[in-house]
């Protein structure tokens, strides 16, 4: 019979460097898979939204049933959002990131249709009448300056999507939030503590890394800001 | 097909809406904890953020709790509260958690609607010889109630998202149904209580979008911001 030994795991302690030591690699995996299924959801909602916008743009009918339809899609909660979309994907890595790339749309469509409807119209007459054609005017032009609106709405989605990847553990996908679901099931304090500030850290990281990717981006409105 | 077709027929089952898991149940105890949430957050975030408001102090600090709210996974901070001696008190976690979650949307929304009523018509409004808590009261308050009432109507929308979460640690509400389906690995059941939760959330906010139509055309502000995440 050996005594349990005197350190902060077997105390089960909020704050814990053995956990860190010991458990590294399944750190390391859980905050893998959460950078990926945030990046991975967060890309597809992008490529989604932005020929939404640019129809909501160009067709005056389109911009009620887009927005609308996006806005509904937000106000449904997250747990009900993977539970729904369960059917189609099974428990798969898929289903959160289809979910959360829904999620997404409603701030990135927004933000994009802000940003476009935002351009001056002299401007856009100015490439006109330098020989611009529609697609030269929206690429060099239009979503240049669309963009500081742009990336507020990317900004927000991305913080979101870190902190609902979470969810995901009802299915198996939540990155750290699994470390966070087997934790409680076992009062397991240091890892639900590690994992959860592990998750802000990922947020505010993310945040400061695309507020410095829209600075390179946009030279132009450095001073202004 | 089949999983429709089974959700429907658990939906449709008179045994799966009455008893103490029953749907009747879960609804109740859902409505009941948005609504007291709801009434907590506004007792405690409206008095603070149209006192700063007026003042025009602390205008960051509103602004930035908002902010910082969204990094915060909600799931992370039930499961954290649900540890520690608070989770003794049955649903002392989820009201918690659901009050810390409500507050930033009121507090923001409300100090800028106070921030944003025209300063000549305040000035106005002084000059005509009004006390500071005639203007906030006659001027300002009427002014910012617009944005007040999206705040409002934004925490009510997330307190449902967020009620639907608390399933996950062992409260009551909605979610259980969803949890409980997982946990017999019932396609079927999950997406008959996803239907409900989502259904409950949306007649939320149609609830408060026809309400805003009601209100006179001055007071009735824009759609700013969409509801929220959890």
């Amino acid at each position: 019979m050996t005594a349990p030994p005197d350190d902060c795991l077997a105390r089960n302690e909020w704050i814990c460097g053995a956990y860190l030591t010991s458990r590294r690699g399944i750190l390391w995996d859980a905050t893998l898979q959460h950078l990926q299924l945030t990046a991975l959801s967060v890309l597809l909602g992008c490529a989604v939204a932005l020929p939404l916008a640019l129809a909501a743009r160009h067709r005056r009918w389109a911009a009620a049933p887009v927005l609308g339809v996006t806005t509904v899609l937000y106000t449904i909660p997250s747990l009900a959002m993977f539970s729904l979309l369960l059917p189609v994907y099974g428990l798969s890595a898929t289903l959160v990131v289809t979910g959360l790339a829904l999620y997404s749309l409603t701030l990135l469509v927004r933000n994009l249709l802000a940003g476009l409807r935002a351009v001056p119209e002299e401007t856009r007459q100015a490439a006109r009448g330098l020989g611009y054609g529609p697609l030269r005017l929206l690429l060099t032009v239009e979503l240049p300056l669309a963009l500081p609106a742009a990336m507020a709405g990317l900004r927000i989605a991305t913080v979101s999507a870190v902190s609902l990847v979470t969810v995901g553990a009802i299915v198996g996908f939540g990155g750290l939030g699994n470390l966070v679901y087997s934790g409680m099931n076992t009062f397991f304090k240091a890892q639900v503590l590690t994992a959860s500030v592990l998750c802000v850290l990922i947020a505010v990281a993310a945040d400061l890394l695309l507020l410095g990717a829209q600075r390179l981006l946009t030279p132009w409105a450095r001073r202004a800001v | 097909m089949t999983i429709l077709a089974g959700t429907w027929s658990w939906l449709t089952t008179a045994a799966h809406w009455y008893g103490p898991d029953g749907i009747w149940t879960r609804l109740g105890q859902h409505l009941l904890l948005t609504v007291v949430c709801l009434l907590i957050s506004c007792v405690l975030a409206l008095p603070v953020a149209l006192l700063l408001g007026h003042l025009g102090r602390g205008g960051a600090l509103a602004v930035n709790i908002s902010n910082t709210g969204r990094a915060v996974p909600t799931f992370a901070v039930l499961v954290l509260l649900l540890l520690t001696p608070v989770g003794s008190f049955g649903q002392g976690p989820t009201v918690i958690a659901l009050v810390l979650f409500s507050v930033p949307p009121l507090l923001t929304n409300a100090y800028v609607g106070m921030r944003e009523a025209d300063p000549d018509v305040v000035r106005a409004a002084r000059g005509m010889g009004m006390t500071g808590w005639q203007t906030v009261r006659r001027v300002e308050l009427p002014l910012a109630l617009p944005l007040v009432l999206t705040g409002v109507r934004i925490a009510a929308v997330q307190l449902v998202a967020t009620a639907t979460l608390a399933a996950l640690v062992g409260g009551g509400g909605l979610g259980r149904i969803i949890t409980a389906g997982f946990n017999l690995a019932s396609t079927p059941q999950v997406v008959a209580g996803a239907v409900l939760v989502a259904a409950f959330a949306l007649i939320v906010e149609g609830l408060f979008e026809a309400g805003r139509r009601l209100v006179p055309y001055h007071s009735r502000g824009n759609r700013t911001g969409a509801g929220g995440t959890a």
